[in-house]
């Protein structure tokens, strides 16, 4: 006697289907499971064994033997105890073979039947629509989240006496559903943080819409109090906002690390992840022994936000170079090598000095060399990957005080869209889609300046000293800012600007 | 061996300071007769420890003193004793005078006056540009600088007189042949041509905090006058201010606003009686009322234009750029001074847009006339 049912596993961040074949012949009694499995896919065993029998089937005394094909790939998670259960009772016939024909089931047992969360839903629900399924059995708690996928019946089950309830045509259940654009229109209209909550900083404002619209790192260097974390918190409501593709793409990663439930089905903002400056170098990229992704890519599509640079791990830091260019990270393991998105943008904040209040010589002690040695944390390879540095200040009383209303992140969030559809456009031909990624050769192409201008960035590069990789950095932002104002050329204003807020260089910080 | 090499040894013996050397050579009146000294005889002098005395009658030392003292000639070091009609004549006056010198270039020349310029190692923008800027007047007025070498303004002041007519001295706390700090090796190798380089200690003593206070009496012994700069009021500066005070040497100090505490010990040197100086004629003045053997006509050129420039436009030497300048240019100059503002600051103050600022300041930054400071901090540049 001999059976299959259809179930799934994430691989990286896409999901993979895996048959599950159980057969029950005669011989000694046992429960073997085979196909190259993990520990907890091997614990399986006792979970289904006794859920079957506390939901009232009575396992017969023969040989069972459960395999999860491709038997060449490891297993891994919990997603595989219902699709055994329901293979071993289609192969002792309590559900009929047709019905579970097109069907995907994926949920974990407990030992009472019920079944429980698992993670990585969404992506395999993707997959089982490519693949041509016409419905997937999922937990219920996870319903909502498989469910934001539309052309596929997702049915959300508690237990398992329901799945053979439902799979006997016994119950109806009726498939779960997401009205996705209503999802959309409601995260419009709430935001509690916004970029009106920001009195002054003109100038770090202005480096901030530059920075987004370019899709430039930027770096903030303030004294304490000098509201680098409230401007990086309001990044993200002045990005364009998620498009469904988008949101699938983030959502996936989100739903492989088990933060999507069945509030947050999908995740409709930008991400704005702020890992604190003690974070392990696996943690930051994803990796581990089993292999899961990491900050970077949780901040896919989103904001990454790096508070006390200095303070982070050389190591951990170093390691960012690689998926800022990339901008996806890949692991390789003994048992597979993951791909996962890391498209974000790096916010970065620290203090100009240790004590943080460096050049006031009044409230800094720090000497010349131990603010050197500060800045030395970071490395200039690191540091050439961030086109914009601003300096923040703290602002006064007067300034709180006063009642301006100031430009709200929507009408930002206006100007960015502009600039950003004009790059789109001019990029059509080339891989990138952001005046950040141009190359140096694309450069020339893209960013011509007129005589004048030249004349006036060789002036500036032979009396502030600019290393090569800062003039490349320039003629960037420049294109940026010269987009922002619908300008074709890049003009001698909008040099300057960039110039002004151009990155810092380690020669840059002595007096 | 000759005279010298018997007192080089001396100055190099380990464990065997200044007083003890000198106590010594008080009683034996020759370095010869220490160098062959007696145990038996050694053990009669109270001061000496067991120590002390092994040091002497270590064969060792000897030796190695001899070999050092080879080396000395080879890498163009004088050893300059008391004896020494070179020994700069200033120095035989002060307490405790050194026994010898090491002197990498030359000596300041005793007919011309010299000016020790000592401030603090961590600094304020102002305290640079002063620094920078009073040792280059200085110096082309023909007044030799003498400093530290240490971090901070004693780098400055080198640095501002190094290639003017007077030159500049550097007075090292460490062996004559050890560049500390290290990042100042140019300055060092530079001063070798354009001045000199002095110490009191032998090849390859390393830079330990004790030996500092102790050649802060070379500075203010070899000056006619301590400048200076910049120093709060615990300062190491003030070693050197009462060496001097001790020797009789004139202190001026550059004032600082009273509330920028990196000036506070200056403005105190100036409440207790040291002489105010904003411009370097008020310390030319001051040498030529007291100069009796120095050739006046050195200085005398200078007298003519005493006391004319005082305005700060003048001193950062961009009275002829200042006038160019465009309107709106002028009103962000105008604005800013030695002590950093941030952008923010001037586009408060200015009613100017942040662009056209930003665009006034990278001009002005092209036209060097301000500078940036940190990331968007800017001062006046000189």
């Amino acid at each position: 006697m001999f059976n299959k049912t259809f179930s799934a596993a994430v691989h990286g961040i896409n999901g993979f289907l895996v048959q599950v074949e159980a057969d029950i012949s005669d011989g000694l009694p046992e429960f073997l499971m085979v196909g190259y499995l993990a520990s907890e896919v091997k614990e399986a065993k006792e979970r289904v064994r006794i859920s079957l029998k506390n939901s009232g089937f009575k396992l017969p005394v023969k040989r069972i033997t459960i395999n999860l094909s491709p038997a060449d790939v490891k297993k891994e998670g919990t997603a595989f105890d219902l699709p055994i259960a329901v293979a071993i009772l289609v192969t002792l016939g309590f559900i009929p073979e047709e019905n579970i024909r097109d069907t995907l089931i994926i949920g974990e047992l407990s030992l009472n039947g019920e079944i429980n969360k698992v993670n990585g839903v969404l992506p395999i629900v993707k997959m089982a629509l490519g693949q041509g399924f016409s419905r997937c059995i999922v937990p219920l708690d996870n319903a909502k989240e498989g469910a934001v996928i539309s052309d596929i019946d997702v049915i959300g089950v508690k237990s398992l006496e329901e799945v053979v309830r439902y799979l006997n045509n016994e119950s109806i259940i009726e498939p779960e559903y997401v009205d996705v654009e209503k999802l959309f229109q409601h995260y419009d209209e709430e935001t509690d943080i916004d970029f009106s909550d920001i009195h002054g900083q003109v100038a770090a404002k202005r480096a901030v819409e530059i920075a987004v619209s370019g899709m430039h790192n930027i770096l903030f260097i303030g004294t304490p109090g000098a509201g680098k974390t409230m401007l990086a918190k309001r990044i993200p409501t002045i990005m364009p906002e998620l498009t469904l593709e988008e949101s699938m793409e983030i959502s996936k990663v989100y739903s492989v690390f088990g933060l999507l439930n069945n509030d947050q089905s999908l995740i409709l903002k930008r991400p704005f992840r702020s890992p604190h400056h003690t974070i392990s170098l696996t943690a930051l990229t994803g990796g581990g022994r089993k292999a899961r992704p990491g900050e970077i890519s949780l901040a896919n599509g989103g904001v990454l936000f790096l508070d006390e640079l200095p303070e982070f791990n050389k190591n951990t830091l170093e390691i960012l170079r690689q998926p800022l260019e990339d901008k996806d990270v890949t692991i390789t393991r003994l048992n597979g090598s993951f791909r996962y998105p890391a498209n974000f943008m790096l916010v970065a904040a620290m203090n100009p000095c240790n004590c943080g209040y460096y050049p006031d010589r009044n409230r800094c002690s720090c000497s010349v060399n131990q603010v050197q040695r500060y800045l030395g944390k970071i490395s200039q390879p690191l540091l050439d990957r961030i086109d914009i540095c601003i300096e923040t200040l703290q602002i006064n009383y007067k300034e709180l005080e006063q009642n301006i209303i100031n430009e709200s992140s929507r009408e930002i969030r206006k100007r960015v869209m502009k600039a950003r559809m004009i790059q789109l456009e001019r990029y059509q031909e080339e891989e990138i889609h952001f005046n950040s990624e141009l190359t140096p050769k694309m450069i020339q192409k893209y960013c011509n300046l007129g005589a004048s201008e030249k004349r006036l960035l060789e002036k500036a590069f032979h009396h502030l000293n600019l290393s090569a990789r800062a003039y490349h950095r320039i003629l960037k932002v420049a294109r940026t800012i010269a987009d922002l104002e619908d300008s074709l050329d890049i003009k001698a204003s909008h040099l300057n600007e960039a110039i002004c807020y151009r990155s810092i260089d380690k020669k840059y910080w002595s007096m | 061996m000759l005279n010298d090499e018997y007192i080089h040894w001396l100055n190099c013996l380990p464990d065997i300071g200044i007083k003890k050397a000198n106590e010594l050579l008080d009683y034996y009146k020759d370095a010869r007769n220490i160098y062959y000294a007696k145990e038996e005889e050694l053990i009669l002098i109270p001061s000496l420890t067991k120590q002390n005395i092994e040091s002497i009658l270590s064969d060792k030392n000897k030796e190695s003193a001899k070999i050092s003292y080879d080396k000395l000639y080879k890498k163009g070091i004088y050893f300059v004793t008391k004896d020494n009609t070179a020994y700069p004549e200033k120095l035989k006056h002060i307490f405790e005078p050194p026994m010898g010198l090491y002197v990498k270039g030359r000596f300041p020349k005793t007919d011309i006056k010299t000016m020790a310029i000592i401030g603090a190692r961590n600094y304020s923008v102002y305290g640079k540009e002063m620094a920078k800027f009073f040792a280059k007047e200085l110096g082309e007025k023909g007044i030799q600088v003498i400093s530290g070498l240490a971090r901070g303004i004693d780098s400055f002041a080198h640095q501002g007189a190094i290639e003017t007519i007077g030159g500049t001295f550097g007075v090292l706390g460490c062996g004559i042949d050890i560049c500390y700090p290290r990042e100042n090796i140019e300055l060092y190798t530079r001063m070798e041509q354009c001045g000199g380089i002095i110490s009191e200690y032998g090849l390859g003593i390393p830079p330990l905090p004790g030996l500092f206070p102790m050649r802060n009496r070379i500075i203010s012994g070899l000056s006619d006058g301590i400048l200076v700069i910049e120093a709060k009021l615990r300062s190491g500066t003030f070693i050197t201010v009462d060496y001097g005070l001790e020797q009789g040497k004139d202190i001026y100090a550059i004032p600082g606003r009273i509330t920028d505490i990196s000036s506070s010990g200056c403005n105190n040197l100036i409440k207790m009686g040291a002489k105010l100086v904003t411009c370097v004629d008020d310390i030319i003045e001051e040498f030529i009322a007291n100069c009796e053997n120095l050739c006046l006509d050195k200085y005398c050129d200078l007298s003519s234009d005493l006391k004319e420039e005082l305005n700060l436009n003048n001193f950062l030497g961009n009275k002829k750029i200042y006038k160019k300048l465009e309107t709106k240019e002028k009103i962000v100059y105008d604005m800013l001074s030695l002590n950093p503002k941030h952008l923010e600051e001037i586009i408060l103050n200015t009613d100017l847009d942040m662009k056209e600022l930003i665009d006034i300041l990278v001009n002005l930054q092209l036209k060097d006339c301000i500078k940036q400071i940190g990331n968007h901090y800017y001062v006046l540049s000189t």
